[in-house]
């Protein structure tokens, strides 16, 4: 298998699901010549034209509004929000429009063509406005699809899997990984299940579960936990919404144990979701509450990154205290 | 004029369908000061005097010393990020200086220029690039997002346009306070893409707010030029549209810009009203140091553009005035070149703000959720202090 980096596996799955589906458009600010500000749009409007891939201008709300009025008339668009922190003024497109298509018109209508990409995270000296993790603003709006990629094998197969999926889907790339992340990727046309969750590593004493760029650093931490003789197992939740509760409450009726790790804030982050639900589903299983290592509750800070990381320090310490509850 | 409302009866009337043509508006560019620092004959220059002109001169100077050495410094890895104002210069510098000290100054983030005029100093903007102690910012944003209440400069919000808005309320404000003051707001082509453009300008005109919306029509979004924008006249026909007062002046021209803002401001004030000026300029550096322009523009574009460099052409009319020569502009580089340097090395070795301020200013103060998210954070960064070298062990 070829190794590429994720932003090379993106452009390659937006380009075979333009080769595959015509009705396919790519478009957002700078994504056209330029090809994007990171360059996951490289070659495509030379490829397909300046009819299926350019630049919109500098509305993210028009971005949203006209992707929709696309999918809503049968078209594939896959829009890009240059940055997450900047997908807000295209909120309302897309919760109350995107999410409610289908459900308001009694599925008169849909926008299930509908994608969404967006750079999210952390870890880039980015401060407040180039670092922040919105996932759970959209994972609390009935009517999206959310997904993750951890690495470039994840992030072609599921994107391939959102751009064809028959919902909107807002799919979150993280840009710390784009170029630091590098790994084999199957040639030609593939799949990854939404709404799948991955075991990457079996263990027998805790379950650490998180997604995207935070998958590394716990990898990490499970590494030193298991120099201390802890068995960690470690999965990558890959879809937030929907969520695969089975394959997660499978793992903490074995281990017993469940630590969730995410960059944004822990008050209102979507790992108090998942502790809810696997009380609920696990609750005679549980020997120690359910641990969350998440970003502190201040918007994202430049000169504290690093404090204000959850690192692999910090959930190493957590690993160890659930152990020890 | 007639205004489209059901209850005007003024509305000129017509029987056969006849459209206005899109481009049926075209809006002439005002500009006083030709290439060679003389005046175009018939022009009337803005009210300027040497001490005025110098001032002016000397933020020119300041801001294109501070934006060469601090690109360097970015390059060299001393801070993380930086953006330039060159080729920019007399659209915010001189629309800086046909305000009163008390105007309040809504910008994008490239107007850094508008700041210095105010007179934040070399150590004030050091300060912020370093994220360090002193940082009014408390080191939480990004460089060059400066802010600075003493100033009347609010802080710089990446988000673009989101200051467009805020402006008509700030400006409102200062109507609603019997303040002879206005707010100006900066943005770029690219922004007034943006749908607070609108809301904001709308807003102004309707609700009669003294503020002046700055334009800097600089040719680019990142790599997004402006034919692939906007399809109409710019951004200054919009403004007739909402039925302000507008103007589109040369942005190179230090003359047509401060005549154009001095005359805005006044119309603000005594009108309450807002104003639009679209200033037509050149971003000749890259959109920011993580940008590179020869993916999306040539070589032959910029120097074309270098040749209308805006600072060279109001030093040519301050030579011609006989109030600045060749010996004392040298000098005056230096001054700032040796001046930024030392800064620099003052700056980036002041340490980052305290651990205790990274949970101040989120809420007036902080809950006691946070409180204790920060004693477990400085709990484990006691336990490993190397792998926090910023903060550990200051307290």
């Amino acid at each position: 298998m070829p190794k590429m980096n994720m932003l090379q596996a993106i452009n390659e799955a937006l380009t075979i699901a333009m080769e595959t589906d015509e009705r396919m458009l790519v478009f957002g600010e700078d994504v056209g010549h330029f090809g994007g500000v990171f360059r996951a749009t490289s070659g495509l409007q030379d490829k397909f034209g300046r009819e299926r891939c350019f630049n919109t201008p500098l509305t993210e709300q028009g971005i949203a509004g006209f992707a929709n009025g696309l999918a809503s008339n049968g078209m594939t668009p896959v829009a890009e929000i240059q940055f997450a922190d900047y997908i807000f003024p295209a909120f309302d497109q897309i919760v109350n429009e995107s999410a409610k298509f289908r459900y308001r018109s009694g599925n008169e209508f849909d926008v299930g063509g509908l994608t969404f990409r967006t750079p999210y995270g952390g870890g880039i000296a980015g401060g407040h406005y180039h670092s922040q993790s919105p996932e759970a603003y959209f994972t609390g709006t009935p009517g999206l699809k959310v997904v993750v990629p951890r690495n470039p094998h994840q992030a072609k197969g599921l994107l391939l899997a959102s751009i064809r999926d028959k919902n909107p889907v807002v799919f979150f790339e993280p840009k710390r990984l784009y170029r630091a992340s590098v790994g084999e990727v199957p040639e030609g046309d593939y799949e990854i299940e939404l709404g799948k969750a991955e075991v990457v590593a079996q263990g027998s004493d805790i379950t650490l579960l998180g997604w995207g760029a935070q998958m590394e650093i716990i990898e990490q931490a499970a590494e030193m936990a298991a120099k201390e003789n802890i068995s960690c197992e470690v999965i990558d939740l890959r879809s937030l919404a929907p969520w695969d509760v089975d394959t997660v409450a499978e793992s903490v009726r074995k281990t017993g144990r469940l630590l969730v790790n995410h960059e944004a804030p822990l008050t209102g982050g979507f790992a108090g979701e998942i502790a809810a639900t696997i009380q609920q589903e696990c609750f005679l299983y549980l020997e120690a509450p359910i641990a969350r290592v998440c970003g502190l509750d201040t918007p994202y800070p430049l000169c504290h990154e690093k404090e204000y990381m959850p690192d692999a320090l910090k959930t190493f310490e957590a690993i160890k205290a659930t152990m020890n509850y | 004029m007639s205004n489209a409302t059901q209850k005007d009866e003024r509305q000129t009337l017509v029987h056969r369908v006849n459209f206005i043509e899109g481009n049926a508006l075209s809006i002439p560019i005002l500009k006083i000061l030709q290439a060679d620092g003389t005046t175009y004959e018939g022009a009337i220059e803005p009210t300027i005097d040497q001490q005025l002109a110098l001032k002016i001169y000397d933020t020119c100077v300041f801001t294109r010393v501070l934006d060469e050495r601090m690109l360097g410094a970015q390059r060299q890895g001393r801070i993380s990020f930086y953006m330039t104002c060159t080729g920019e210069e007399a659209a915010v510098i001189g629309s800086a200086a046909g305000l009163d000290q008390e105007d309040v100054i809504l910008a994008q983030y490239r107007e850094h220029a508008a700041l210095r005029y105010r007179g934040f100093t070399t150590e004030q903007f050091m300060n912020q690039m370093f994220s360090n102690a002193l940082d009014l910012g408390k080191g939480r944003q990004m460089p060059i997002h400066y802010g600075c209440a003493d100033l009347h400069y609010q802080t710089i919000s990446s988000p673009l346009a989101t200051q467009i808005p805020q402006a008509t309320g700030v400006g409102y404000s200062l109507k609603m306070q019997g303040k002879r003051n206005v707010a100006i707001c900066y943005f770029g082509e690219g922004a007034a893409s943006e749908g607070d453009f609108h809301a904001g300008l709308n807003m102004a005109a309707v609700h009669k707010a003294p503020v002046i919306f700055f334009c800097r029509n600089n040719g680019y979004a990142i790599s997004t030029p402006t034919e692939e924008q906007f399809a109409g006249d710019g951004i200054a026909s919009r403004g007739v549209g909402y039925g302000m007062h507008t103007i589109r002046i040369d942005g190179n021209d230090m003359l047509a810009v401060l005549a154009a803002t001095q005359q805005a401001r006044a119309y603000a004030l005594e009108h309450k009203a807002p104003v639009l000026i679209e200033a037509m300029t050149y971003r000749l550096g890259a959109h920011s140091s993580s940008d590179d322009p020869s993916g999306y523009r040539s070589k032959e574009e910029e120097a074309k553009w270098r040749e209308h460099d805006p600072v060279q052409r109001f030093k040519l009319w301050l030579i011609n005035k006989g109030w600045l020569k060749e010996a004392d502009d040298a000098a005056l580089y230096e001054k700032y070149r040796q001046e930024v340097l030392d800064q620099v090395k003052v700056s980036e070795k002041i340490p980052c703000p305290s651990l205790d301020e990274l949970i101040e200013d989120v809420l007036d103060t902080p809950t006691p959720a946070l409180k204790q998210q920060l004693a477990e954070l400085k709990a484990h960064i006691k336990k490993y202090p190397k792998a926090y070298p910023k903060t550990s062990g200051r307290d």
